[in-house]
């Protein structure tokens, strides 16, 4: 035993290992934070080539490249893809570099479970990408798979879905539990709940949503496994079973699940805005209480996906006004943050533009929500277009513009080295100009009236599908723009500072550029209350 | 006040202009990547000028939720706009002053940081404020719902009843001798979704079989499914409905203007959910009824064309037209198939075996498969002549065939 020690004691000082296995056997956080945000890039590739596939086929009507068959597979895999493997895993990544350097912890409180938590996602990927090549091909019945199409329709691959999906939730649960025991007990001595940063709160709270709902997933799932294969009939109508209760159940867990891939982007830009306009964050308290507020509602407004299915009146009522109340606290943060710029002393460097667009955009998503959530209205606007442009609002220049974001604020402290400022800037503009080209239409497409997931289309929709389709490409391309900054930074670059930001506050700030393989080892002394 | 039946003379200009463009970009597929780039150019120029003749003409069908024919589309579209106004409006207010800090409160312009961080006052403002927004938003919001609900009183009632990939429409009538029943299906060939063909007028939006209803009538959906789940919308009237098995659910609309409504499945239901349009044709009461009794003749012809003997050649004539409306969007024109999902007909399998199961599977379908049942979509003249096409269409030439009585019988015996 002591010799085990005495080696354990030995290793204290020595950095990574080297070589393959150092990435397979690590339990350092910032290793595996490394990990989770190359694997969620790589997937957003992935997603993003399954998105062009679509924009190819949707450039003009006809069918020209592929069946609808091949089309509704790439719509579906596009879909998970993107939120299970490319947001969801990001968003852990951030946390898993950030949290243990934001609290003054040293590493991640369950190290072990956090290496086993990444390392089944690339199972996971790789037995639902895996489904492409079988029989039957992959999972072809949207990403919200509704029974009975994804049950007593669906080829045989869902099982194999079945099981991904399963592994994707058991590495979400270790995940968030790892997130909430490293905040709920390695803070730095001093550091109140109240004064940890947002984006620590953000994720304390999106990680009680996951642990509620993943096991919800896991459920319907498991449900679906035993109407295919072991002769239940849950969602058989013919057996005595319910296609609607599909439906809630599995929008039960998919309303919290949106908010998931939102909540932590709220953290990154309430880090980003005060830095960069040199001025504390407006409304501290009203952030925290509003973040909690929308967790709170996000698990009593889920049927508001549902509005069509033939629910009784009363229950269209209720879910139309408990959606509406979401505005309140989203225009809480949202005015928090124009609040924070006022009368700053502002500067525009990349991970500050993309806040700025994703403030923005993200409320013109949420405007649109608010259009959705207006039952009657909503009859016209339920699975067309104008839904697709309202989430992608949400989600690419949402989510997705806050992991760049975070990526460009980030980077110098974690590879030590500045990224490409005049690159960084061109990547922004490129991306938000392509954004725009292709989401914006899509609003007046839904409101024409083509509806969602369709191969092709009536005429009438030919003009806006095609400005569409170009922006998808310019969007698309240009993250391979991103790709080689990043790259570029790890190579080398200028010198960061320690503080690398002149407005930047925080305990990540205090440690050296780039941050050492081991961090706060000995909890650190706090300034006086100024980490809020 | 109304707008005008579809199609309207401006959008048959921008169907024309549209197809001229698709010519374009035919004739010049042939060509490099740089013409490609051209050609988008070119497209989007003529795109940018459709839009702003768009504009001056002050239609904006293609940016705009329809206002559409009936009282109720014309609230919800009311609502759209008041929602959408106060939406522009928060949104101005909230990116101006935005877009005035960015330019006004930059380092670069020397400004200094003020020192605040919180407001108790503001903050209660911009808590309570929206709160009353809402409120205006959801009172004119709960009475359309109200008035959208009250499916009452209905003059008629249609059962829709979506399957994979057309929709069924049965007049529901107290004399089951005189109740009405046809299937509606996508009228677009093939050769023009594959681009063999060029693209024609209500490409994707035309059927073979349009619902027939009055104006000026109270007409209930009442919405159901036979296999997966679909949505039923026609935008003019403000009507979707998800069609659910084991569920019926009920909307309605009382049209005020004849015309012809098209709508669109708005559910994915599978590999042709985007090829089963909706069109209704709203005529006046008068010619409601003519087409009503004509319908209700053919249905007795079709019990009587049962009884009679058929030979070979009108087995096939008629089985080759059921093909070609029921089975080639899976089993496909040739009869191939696209394996192993929708699996080929020629040479192997029940189409060149004894002739009962090859019945037995049209008849009834096969559970956990695409391949529906069909007895109650097809007469059992349509039935008979579509297993006898099968067995000696693409060379199969079985040779044997099936009389309609025999099929009539089989099913009524299973009934």
């Amino acid at each position: 035993m002591s010799a085990v020690i005495e080696n354990h004691h030995d290793d204290h000082h020595h950095g990574p290992d080297k070589g393959l296995m150092r990435w397979v056997l690590t339990t350092n956080h910032k290793d595996i934070g490394t990990l989770y945000l190359w694997f969620s890039f790589m997937m957003f590739l992935v997603g993003g080539c399954m998105a062009l596939v679509i924009r190819a086929e949707l450039f003009q009507p006809g069918l020209q490249l592929v069946v609808p068959e091949f089309f509704n597979q790439m719509t579906t895999m596009h879909g998970l893809i993107m939120v299970f493997g490319a947001v969801m895993p990001a968003f852990v990544g951030l946390a898993n570099w950030l949290v243990p350097m934001m609290i003054g912890a040293p590493d991640m409180a369950l190290p072990r479970m956090n290496n086993y938590s990444f390392w089944i996602l690339p199972f996971a990927f790789g037995m639902l990408l895996s489904t492409l090549f079988m029989e039957g091909g992959a999972p072809n019945f949207g990403w919200t798979f509704y029974a009975p199409l994804s049950t007593e329709y669906a080829p045989p691959s869902v099982t194999f879905f079945i099981f991904a999906v399963h592994l994707m939730g058991i590495s979400s649960i270790m995940g968030s539990i790892n997130v909430i025991v490293t905040i709920l007990n390695l803070r730095a001595p001093g550091m109140r709940l109240m004064d940890m940063p947002l984006f620590v709160w953000t994720w304390l709270i999106t990680a009680y949503l996951l642990i509620a709902v993943m096991p919800v997933l896991a459920g319907v799932v498991t449900m679906m496994l035993m109407d295919i294969h072991f002769g239940t009939a849950f969602f058989n109508a013919g057996g005595g079973g319910d296609p609607v209760l599909f439906q809630h159940v599995f929008w039960f867990f998919g309303h919290p699940e949106v908010y998931i891939m939102i909540l932590p982007a709220f953290g990154i830009v309430s880090a980003i805005i005060p830095t960069f306009a040199r001025k504390k964050l407006f409304g501290y308290d009203s952030m925290v209480y509003a973040t909690a507020s929308i967790a709170f509602l996000s698990f009593i407004v889920w049927a508001h996906h549902m509005f069509t299915v033939g629910m009784p009146i009363a229950g269209e009522l209720y879910f139309m006004y408990a959606t509406m109340l979401i505005a309140v606290p989203t225009g809480v943060k949202v005015f928090n943050w124009v609040a924070t710029m006022w009368q700053g002393s502002m500067t525009f460097e990349t991970p500050m533009l993309f806040a700025i667009a994703f403030v923005i955009l993200f409320t013109i998503g949420g405007l649109s929500g608010l259009m959705l959530a207006i039952v009657p209205a909503d009859f016209q606007y339920h699975d067309t277009y104008f839904v697709v442009a309202h989430f992608h609002y949400v989600l690419v220049p949402g989510s997705i513009f806050s992991i760049m974001a975070a990526a460009y604020y980030w980077l110098p402290k974690w590879t030590g080295n500045m990224y490409d400022e005049t690159l960084g800037k061109t990547h922004f503009w490129l991306s938000f100009v392509g954004v725009n080209v292709t989401f914006f239409p899509q609003h007046f497409i839904g409101l024409a009236g083509m509806p969602r997931r369709y191969p092709d289309y009536a005429l009438q929709f030919a003009d806006w599908n095609m400005v569409s389709s170009v922006g998808a490409f310019l969007f698309g391309f240009s993250q391979l723009l991103f790709l080689f900054i990043v790259i570029k930074c790890i190579r080398g670059g200028k010198q960061a500072t320690d503080e690398v930001w002149d407005g930047a506050e925080g305990l990540e700030w205090t440690v050296e550029s780039p941050a050492p393989y081991h961090t706060f080892s000995t909890p650190p002394a706090l300034p006086e209350r100024s980490l809020a | 006040m109304v707008k005008g039946a579809m199609p309207k003379p401006m959008d048959q200009d921008r169907v024309n202009h549209r197809l001229e463009l698709l010519d374009m970009t035919k004739t010049q597929s042939s060509l490099g990547a740089v013409s490609r780039v051209k050609r988008v150019v070119k497209l989007l120029t003529a795109l940018a000028a459709s839009v702003v003749s768009t504009h001056a003409l002050a239609d904006w069908s293609a940016l705009n939720m329809t206002k559409g024919v009936t009282e109720i589309s014309r609230q919800v579209y009311d609502l759209h706009m008041l929602i959408f106004t106060i939406c522009v409006v928060i949104g101005v207010v909230v990116f101006g002053i935005m877009i005035w800090s960015m330019l006004v409160h930059r380092k670069s312009l020397g400004a200094e940081p003020a020192s605040f961080s919180h407001s108790t006052k503001l903050e209660y403002a911009w808590t309570i404020i929206p709160i009353f927004i809402l409120i205006g938003m959801a009172v004119p919001a709960t009475s359309t719902l109200r008035d959208m609900y009250d499916a009452s009183e209905a003059d008629i009632d249609i059962e829709v009843r979506g399957y994979q990939w057309k929709w069924q429409y049965r007049y529901l009538n107290d004399d089951p001798t005189q109740e009405v029943k046809f299937m509606s299906a996508l009228l677009t060939p093939p050769d023009e979704y594959y681009n063999r063909t060029p693209k024609r007028e209500h490409y994707l939006a035309d059927v073979d079989n349009p619902l027939v209803i009055p104006i000026n009538k109270k007409v209930r959906f009442l919405v159901t499914s036979n296999d997966v789940i679909h949505s039923w919308w026609v935008p003019d009237f403000a009507v979707k409905k998800d069609a659910i098995p084991g569920f019926v659910h009920e909307a309605w609309a009382k049209v005020e203007e004849p015309g012809i409504y098209r709508g669109k499945c708005t559910e994915l239901c599978g590999k042709d959910h985007g090829f089963m349009p909706i069109v209704v044709k709203a005529v006046e009461q008068e010619e409601y009824e003519a087409w009503l009794a004509m319908k209700q003749q053919e249905a007795l012809e079709v019990y009587e064309t049962v009884g009679k003997t058929w030979t070979m050649a009108e087995l096939m004539e008629t089985g080759e037209k059921v093909y070609a409306q029921h089975c080639q969007t899976c089993h496909q024109a040739n009869g191939e198939g696209i394996p192993p999902a929708f699996p080929s007909l020629v040479g192997q399998g029940l189409a060149i075996g004894p002739i009962d199961p090859h019945i037995d599977i049209v008849v009834n379908g096969k559970a956990g498969s695409a391949m529906q049942a069909f007895a109650a979509q097809l007469n059992p003249a349509e039935i008979a002549a579509v297993v006898t096409y099968e067995r000696n269409a693409w060379g199969n030439d079985v040779g044997d065939l099936v009389q309609p009585r025999e099929v009539n019988a089989l099913v009524s015996g299973e009934e």
